[in-house]
């Protein structure tokens, strides 16, 4: 018998009729199931983008490369939720705050593997990923920062 | 000073708290009637020609389609209604909206108002509708509540600027001391620092007493065309300035956390088309939806330098009685904030202040007055700045 559930759990690209992957959301977000922290390059003005967008803040291009990142930064600023929205209730107090990633470009996520106490504007991060992928949409694997 | 672009001539608000087994819809019927009866010139049937009402979010009362239905509650079928949403800003962009209608000529008398009832959802639920105006999968997907970015652009203050949590209490408890003197306010208790320092943390380093409550209200306002405002009232206060911008709506993409600027640009078109400065300003409401959020109100509408918003608390400059009294009602932390219902609350305020009728709350000699509400992570942001027009 197939294995539905693995057959759901597979990443679907969208892609455009060349075959190239189309720079979306959500594959940004399946690249991440993937363990990649991918982002864009303008075709036209060269920005880079992380995640990616439809049309370029700055030239307004919609032609874009895919571009990996390294998925080093630094912490700009950040808080401690211990009032979090109800799905997030099981996981409080947690850091969340702004990462500055080394290529340019600046992401929001949570801060985990470090004590609350110990983290400091300017601290070093690196990318990592979540396993768990929810079972309902949005089925987007999570990427989160943590100590270098 | 520049020509009115419009006339306020009435000003009604709900009381604002925990209006347990009070609908959304009874709310705003509340304030429309008290703008009604304050204006006994004006036959709502046949002199009102619109009404321009914002609502932040459906999830609250399982209700869509609100501007007919507010519309039908206050008595006013079959006339056109709009209903915007700029999350804690919609109400002034009810407003701005309201202008335009009233500068293009269509328009001579409208109601502006407001609503959201929100205290019969959990602290929790209302977390979650509330972030709903952040970015959903980069903010909300995180776990980031509001709360928590407010927090951030608070840490990023206090790290560029040195501004203290002792400087975010000072906010609080002000506006508390202002909301005494308020009876259509939520809470009417005076708080210490040491009360709110020792608060619940939320998203440090902002603590239960740093965050403006979940509120029941609503709010409304008669608007007319300047050269008819004096059939209606002795004391119009006419909107001289209306600024508006927007931001990204996620916080990361900007370049600089301890500011908006939204406030900024909406402020200086305010500023020019009212041909006045911050130092013309007599009373201002402002949008402390968090206490650092007025801190950055403080600096944004020029009111004092950038890093200085902390200073201007710690010399007690924004109390009533001093330079530049702000948040005289109590503001959202103590008149409470029912956020569809923020932006045309703070014009009521003003409103009252211009025209003499703040009683206890009273400014002395008030001639100009502004207003600045921003929705979501300051992604919204509009100014208006007022004048009295006997």
């Amino acid at each position: 018998m197939p294995d539905s559930s693995r057959q759901e759990s597979k990443t679907v690209f969208n892609k455009d009729e060349a075959g190239t992957v189309l720079p979306t959301i959500q594959n940004f977000y399946n690249y991440c199931s993937e363990r990649r922290l991918m982002g864009t390059r303008c075709v036209k003005c060269g920005a880079l983008m992380c995640p990616p967008r439809a049309i370029c803040r700055k030239c307004l291009s919609d032609k874009f490369q895919w571009v990996e990142f390294e998925g080093h930064g630094k912490l700009l600023t950040y808080t401690i939720i211990h009032f979090p929205p109800t799905q997030f209730q099981a996981l409080a107090p947690y850091a969340v705050g702004i990462v500055k990633l080394q290529e340019g470009p600046q992401l929001s996520t949570m801060i985990k593997n470090v004590k609350v106490e110990e983290i400091r504007i300017g601290m070093p991060l690196h990318v990592d990923y979540e396993t768990a992928i929810p079972k309902e949409w949005p089925r987007w694997a999570r990427y989160f920062f943590k100590p270098e | 000073m520049a020509s009115p672009i419009a006339s306020i001539v009435s000003a009604g608000i709900s009381k604002f708290g925990v209006r347990d087994g009070i609908y959304g819809r009874e709310l705003f019927a509340e304030a429309e009637k008290e703008a009604v009866d304050r204006c006994p010139n004006l036959d709502p049937q046949k002199d009102v020609q619109a009404l321009f009402v914002g609502m932040m979010s459906e999830s609250y009362e399982h209700q869509a389609h609100v501007a007919p239905l507010l519309l039908d509650w206050v008595g006013l079928l079959p006339k056109p209604a709009f209903r915007t949403e700029g999350a804690c800003a919609s109400s002034s962009v009810a407003l701005r909206s309201a202008l335009f209608s009233i500068a293009s000529g269509i328009y001579d008398i409208v109601l502006v108002g407001g609503v959201e009832k929100m205290t019969h959802v959990s602290t929790t639920g209302v977390t979650e509708i509330l972030a709903m105006a952040s970015d959903f999968p980069f903010e909300q997907w995180h776990g980031i509540s509001f709360p928590g970015i407010f927090g951030m652009m608070a840490v990023d203050h206090m790290h560029r600027y040195g501004t203290t949590e002792e400087q975010l209490a000072k906010v609080a408890v002000k506006n508390h001391e202002h909301g005494v003197l308020n009876a259509k306010a939520h809470f009417q208790k005076r708080i210490t620092v040491s009360d709110v320092l020792s608060s619940q943390p939320v998203a440090w380093p902002l603590k239960l007493y740093d965050c403006c409550p979940r509120s029941d209200g609503a709010s409304c306002i008669i608007l007319t065309s300047p050269k008819i405002a004096k059939k209606f009232t002795d004391t119009p206060v006419n909107i001289i300035g209306s600024g508006h911008a927007q931001d990204t709506l996620s916080l990361a993409e900007r370049e600089n956390f301890s500011t908006m600027q939204v406030t900024k640009l909406a402020s200086h078109q305010a500023y020019a088309m009212a041909k006045v400065t911050p130092q013309d300003i007599d009373v201002a409401e402002v949008h402390d939806c968090f206490t650092i959020a007025e801190i950055m109100a403080y600096e944004d509408l020029g009111f004092c330098k950038p890093g200085e918003g902390g200073k201007l608390i710690d010399e007690g400059q924004t109390h009533i009685g001093a330079r530049i009294p702000i948040n005289t009602s109590g503001g959202l932390k103590a008149k409470g904030h029912p956020v569809g219902a923020t932006g045309v609350a703070q014009a009521c305020e003003i409103f009252l202040q211009l025209t003499n009728q703040a009683g206890k709350r009273q400014v002395s000699d008030a001639k100009i007055g502004l207003t600045q509400n921003v929705g979501g992570a300051a992604s919204t942001g509009l100014v208006h700045v007022y004048q009295r027009g006997d």
